[in-house]
């Protein structure tokens, strides 16, 4: 399969994913995450994809798997979504800390209860510490790139980091959308095999994933962390190379549309980020400068970028699907501890609830009026 | 842009319906876009469902549902209550009724030994709609549904299309 094809996102990554030519894939299946791993499993079957597919019986297992075939040296993937991805909690900072460059396809969805199949992002923001890559598609070209990208980024000697690709549930997992599908020389082109010391090798004995006192603890850490905001440059460098053999040109940790000259911004995240930018020219068209932030990646996260696209507006609107209970959108946090900008919280889109113009629209008008505080769209003003 | 919001019941094909509409739409050349998403409610066999589906000539971004649609199909006559506010509404009736246009599509199903009205409910759509070729239509088909099921499925589209195109509609 390549060239322009009507698929959804989960179909998109599954073919980027094909095009890495991972060698081991590990998965335990879950709404709206499950198309990702059955094409896949599908593609093993019928050779398109020369990898081991290992059926696991739980999420633990299947990153506690893929972390095995890692440290083997081979490239591997899984995907989860939702209960899933907080099954396999223990495991992220684990896979973090032995600097496995796994990359995982997480399908954005609700966490119960109530129980809810359907979209929104409380899942992987709950995990921005665990010491993974965190990255946000806004449509389905850019999940099948993403899927092409990570193990870029992720398997980058400067790097050597887990990378999450999040794909909001059902708006784009089960959204079907024209794709161009590479074909698979230009992707080898793009990512070659994965080369890495951080594996077992009898002619190289080493100690891996080991235990650390008090004394290196701290410096092991450390040097996570550093390799994360390593991201920042190599993002850039892979974006580079990318734009120059597919044609497709991505904009680092965050994306700007007409943050420039704009009064009013909407920082948002996701597949929500088209509906900002058409209700951003409907304001426009009004004769009021609004822009869109879209964060394009949570870890690292984009600070400087943030900073400098909200320095010269008058407010600033976080609209996230997620809320932190007790406290506000996790995002909204983030945002907030980057600019100086009058900033205020919309919260929407949880458990899958539908995000109209007339929402966007609305907290543009919020913003001209000078409405600050923590929102929840269809509710109104938290307590 | 044109919008189709499509009801139906868990089971009757509404979203492949939007699925084969929007990869026929697509088909017909660079210019054009589609989405097509699914707003499941419980997820149960014979439960109300809804999909959508929307085209255009340039790229979609709002991913929102669809408000204000240009065609609604009931897929099932029993979910209509009555036409939608906006555009042409289209019901799965083999009785007229007020404000919409009716097909029995089950008949027409049932006659290619189709047991879901989807495929026959989109051929009526289309020829409504006036801007998907029959060889789009087979390739929507082809791009979303299995080969054993695509000559019968083709058929129902065709004859429903031809049902509408001669005047069935009241």
């Amino acid at each position: 399969m390549s060239g322009r094809e009507f698929v959804s996102g989960n179909e998109a990554f599954a073919a980027g994913v094909r095009l890495a030519r991972p060698k081991v894939i590990s998965a335990y299946p879950i709404t709206p995450q499950t198309v990702v791993v059955e094409r896949l499993s599908e593609m093993v079957e019928d050779g398109s994809l020369d990898a081991d597919f290992i059926h696991v019986e739980s999420e633990h297992s299947a990153l506690s798997c893929a972390m095995g075939a890692s440290a083997a040296g081979v490239r591997t993937f899984t995907a989860t979504s939702s209960q899933g991805l907080l099954y396999m909690a223990e495991c992220l900072p684990y896979a973090a800390g032995g600097r496995f460059p796994i990359v995982m396809m997480n399908a954005n969805r609700s966490i119960a209860l109530p129980w809810n199949i359907y979209g929104d992002q409380s899942d992987s923001l709950s995990q921005l510490s665990s010491g993974w890559i965190q990255a946000y598609a806004q449509d389905a070209q850019e999940a099948l790139d993403l899927a092409l990208m990570s193990f870029y980024i992720a398997e980058h000697p400067d790097v050597s980091t887990p990378y999450m690709a999040n794909l909001d549930g059902f708006h784009l997992t089960h959204t079907y959308e024209i794709v161009d599908v590479p074909d698979a020389i230009a992707a080898d082109t793009f990512l070659p095999p994965l080369r890495t010391d951080n594996k077992i090798d009898f002619t190289a004995p080493k100690n891996m994933a080991f235990s650390a006192g008090p004394g290196h603890n701290a410096a092991f850490k450390y040097r996570q962390h550093a390799a994360m905001l390593r991201v920042r440059s190599v993002a850039a460098e892979a974006e580079e190379r990318f734009a120059g053999i597919f044609g497709r040109r991505y904009t680092g940790l965050t994306e700007s549309y007409m943050t420039d000259d704009a009064d009013f911004i909407i920082v948002t995240l996701g597949a929500v980020s088209g509906l900002c930018r058409d209700a951003a020219d409907a304001m426009r068209a009004r004769g009021v400068r609004a822009g869109v932030l879209r964060i394009r990646y949570m870890r690292p996260f984009p600070g400087i970028e943030i900073s400098d696209a909200l320095r010269g507006a008058k407010a600033a609107a976080v609209l996230e699907k997620d809320i932190s209970i007790g406290k506000s959108g996790a995002v909204f946090t983030e945002v907030a501890g980057a600019t100086d900008a009058p900033l205020s919280n919309y919260i929407g889109g949880l458990g899958g609830e539908d995000i109209s113009e007339e929402d966007i629209l609305g907290i543009y008008e919020d913003l001209r009026s000078g409405r600050g505080g923590v929102h929840f769209l269809g509710i109104g003003e938290a307590e | 842009m044109t919008q189709i919001l499509w009801h139906g019941r868990g089971g009757q094909g509404a979203f492949t319906a939007a699925r084969i509409l929007g990869a026929a739409y697509v088909s017909g050349g660079d210019g054009r876009y589609a989405l097509a998403f699914p707003a499941f409610g419980p997820e149960r066999r014979g439960a109300p469902m809804r999909a959508f589906a929307k085209l255009s000539g340039a790229p979609i971004h709002a991913r929102s549902e669809i408000k204000t649609p240009d065609f609604t199909v009931f897929l099932d006559g029993t979910l209509f209550t009555e036409p939608s506010e906006t555009g042409v509404t289209l019901v799965n009736s083999p009785l007229p009724l007020r404000g919409a246009v009716t097909i029995d599509a089950g008949r027409i199903a049932a006659s290619f030994s189709i047991p879901t009205p989807n495929t026959a409910m989109l051929g009526a759509l289309a020829a409504l709609l006036g801007i998907i070729s029959p060889r789009e239509m087979e390739l929507g088909v082809a791009a979303v549904m299995p080969e054993r099921l695509r000559a019968r499925n083709t058929g129902a589209i065709r004859a429903a299309n031809e049902f509408v195109c001669k005047g069935g509609r009241p």
